[in-house]
């Protein structure tokens, strides 16, 4: 893992942002810096704005005032054609996976290449697709399948595929965990965290999986009050005294993911130590 | 079937004025119906409210118990523990309710429901509806010509397969219904046209009508309303579910503009597929006219074709093709639009469709009735 060296830009800058949808203020002067390299969660209750943040941050919801800074570019509506877009630079996962529902897996993670790279050769864009079918986890038949062929999790693995089509500095997931399995979450968490040691990228994840917090982000943003009203590690949170943060990771949901956490770690050391000896 | 067990009470009336109600019977959401208003109708300080007969208990009794013994003071007696839990529960969430004492911003206050109200509120939601309606649709047409605008100046951006698909799931696809259509209206105003002519000894005429009016007309009308039916819908459904599943989202996060993806790929499509499918609608039409002529007018089938050859002038023509990629314009633009505003649940996709297909018929029709006239003043008559 390529730790954060402080000269280096951050991956995203909000300042002052501000949402309002009507009368309803979503967003009030948040600010919020993801460091390069790491794995930032961000977690608030329904109805914070998590996911208005996340669309705010990739340029699907203009926002009513405030900067965003995106891999040190400004996000705009219109794609200059001469110039390498901070677009083919991340990769974002939605909820649903949101594949094309007209093409295949394969033809799914073509798109973006194809749509950056057009010199790239048929037979090479294929082999690129297949390759990261594999490197989501995808049984190799999957390449052929339309999304409804595939269950929930398969279908997210896939947008996880397509996502890192182009090799992105930057992933956004959009709660990556929600709806599966407790078994396929935690092989999700480990497919997020493996990646990122390879690739390197920084991930943006939402979420609201307390083990997926544990187990795999750096650094944990709390939105509450409509701003981003703490960031840090986990006991860095735990130290503070706000109430909500408080009741979120000692509620006994979180208390349960602590201390299956610990049990990971000593079952590790354990191994570490059995392996030594 | 066992008889239904309705709960019941008797009201005491003290030596004080104060009075009692002992409930009996089972106290659910089954069996309170009957007591509900009977109970509200007991006017007074209500000093106890009896419970050791009601032998069955539910939320909805205990509500009902509660609100009893909150509006009148009523103290609560004989009521088994389970009772008195469900009593404590009710109470509970009672209180929990809106903790700050606010109200949250879309529940409607008594006087916003008042018809009155609610009525003037309907228009005023109508006005600003359609006027931010209009406002979208002026936003959509500037982008639409922008990504057009940026597809000429970089036309390897085209999407060349999806304009290919259109054009065969539009046009190619629709080639069996409309042909079968066309032939058949083309009966209809021969046979027609025929009936009424004959009275005037006039049935060669028969020729004319059906030639100029499938021509001018009906081919492309029916063409459009067709079109409108299979093709808008289809834009307008298609979209919609896209939005709806966050492709569109995806797509733009991909780089890929949804205006030149979906909708251009989709409106060029309209604009060649219509005077093609216009035409071949007015043709089929002047073979089915020429069919039924053979029986009703014993005219022969050729001799037919010949004489539209000689009766339909070829401004005539014109007039078809010039309205027909103006009407696939429209429908495919209100099929498109009104895709890229569904919103939030699946209703909204067949609102929308629905939408589609009326605001494109409708416009088509208006717009015919325009150029019929347009077209006679200008000496196209």
């Amino acid at each position: 893992m390529n730790s954060s060296e402080p000269h280096e830009e951050p991956a995203v800058v909000v300042e002052g942002l501000k949402n309002v949808f009507g009368s309803h203020v979503v967003h009030d002067g948040l600010d919020l810096v993801v460091r390069r390299g790491e794995i930032l969660g961000v977690v608030g209750g329904s109805g914070t704005g998590k996911s208005v943040l996340l669309r705010s941050i990739i340029g699907l919801q203009p926002p009513t005032e405030g900067h965003i800074e995106v891999l040190g570019a400004e996000v705009s509506e219109e794609r200059d054609p001469d110039e390498i877009d901070v677009r083919s630079r991340w990769g974002v996962l939605f909820q649903g996976g949101a594949l094309f529902s007209t093409l295949t897996v394969a033809e799914n993670i073509e798109v973006p290449l194809r749509e950056f790279h057009p010199e790239i050769g048929d037979e090479l864009r294929r082999e690129i697709a297949l390759y990261k079918i594999k490197l989501a986890g995808l049984p190799e038949d999957a390449a052929d399948k339309y999304p409804s062929e595939l269950s929930g999790g398969m279908r997210k693995r896939a947008g996880l595929a397509r996502a890192l089509a182009l090799d992105p500095e930057l992933l956004f997931l959009d709660e990556p965990t929600a709806g599966l399995d407790p078994i396929g979450a935690a092989a999700f968490d480990e497919l997020t965290r493996e990646l990122q040691d390879t690739l390197g990228h920084t991930v943006f994840l939402i979420t609201h999986d307390l083990d997926t917090l544990y187990e795999i982000c750096d650094r944990v943003a709390v939105l509450a009050d409509k701003r981003v009203i703490a960031v840090g590690t986990i006991p860095e949170l735990l130290a503070l005294d706000h109430p909500w943060i408080q009741e979120y990771f000692n509620g006994p949901r979180g208390r349960a993911a602590q201390s299956a956490q610990r049990r990971a770690k000593a079952k590790a050391m354990d191994k570490n130590r059995k392996a030594g000896a | 079937m066992p008889m239904r067990e309705w709960a019941d009470f008797i009201a005491e009336t003290g030596a004080d004025g104060a009075i009692s109600i002992a409930l009996s019977g089972p106290l659910c959401v089954s069996s309170v119906g009957r007591i509900d208003d009977r109970l509200r109708a007991i006017e007074g300080q209500v000093e106890a409210i009896d419970l050791s007969k009601v032998d069955d208990f539910d939320t909805v009794g205990a509500w009902i118990v509660v609100r009893l013994s909150e509006e009148r003071g009523a103290k609560i007696t004989g009521g088994s523990e389970e009772a008195m839990r469900l009593i404590a529960a009710v109470r509970g969430q009672d209180t929990d309710e809106n903790p700050d004492g606010e109200t949250s911003a879309d529940a409607l206050s008594d006087e916003d429901r008042a018809w009155p109200n609610r009525t003037v509120q309907k228009l005023g939601g109508f006005v600003t509806g359609h006027l931010d309606g209009m406002t979208k649709l002026v936003g959509f047409l500037g982008a639409l010509i922008i990504a057009m605008g940026s597809l000429i100046t970089h036309p390897r951006r085209f999407r060349i397969v999806a304009l290919v698909r259109q054009i065969e799931l539009s046009g190619v696809g629709a080639l069996p219904i409309v042909g079968l259509m066309s032939f058949l209206i083309g009966i209809v105003i021969a046979q027609q046209g025929a009936v009424q002519l004959r009275q005037f000894g006039a049935e060669i005429y028969t020729v004319n009508l059906t030639g100029r009016l499938s021509m001018r007309e009906l081919g492309i009308l029916m063409t459009a309303i067709m079109f409108a039916g299979r093709s808008g819908s289809s834009f307008a459904a298609q979209i919609g579910t896209m939005k709806l599943t966050e492709e569109i989202d995806a797509m733009r996060t991909i780089g890929v503009s949804p205006m030149e993806a979906l909708v251009v790929p989709r409106i060029v499509a309209a604009l060649l597929i219509m005077p093609l499918l216009g035409f071949y609608a007015a043709v089929l039409s002047i073979i089915g006219g020429a069919f039924i002529s053979m029986f009703a007018l014993d005219i022969p089938f050729f001799t037919f074709l010949i004489r539209i050859r000689e009766v339909v002038p070829l401004h005539d023509i014109w007039v078809g093709l010039i309205k027909a990629p103006l009407f696939g314009l429209i429908i495919a633009l209100a099929g498109c639009y009104q895709g890229m505003q569904v919103q939030g649940n699946s209703e909204e996709v067949g609102l929308r469709t629905t939408i589609a297909v009326v605001q494109g018929i409708f416009a088509v029709i208006v717009l015919d009735a325009f150029f019929a006239v347009f077209f006679t003043e200008v000496g196209w008559g």
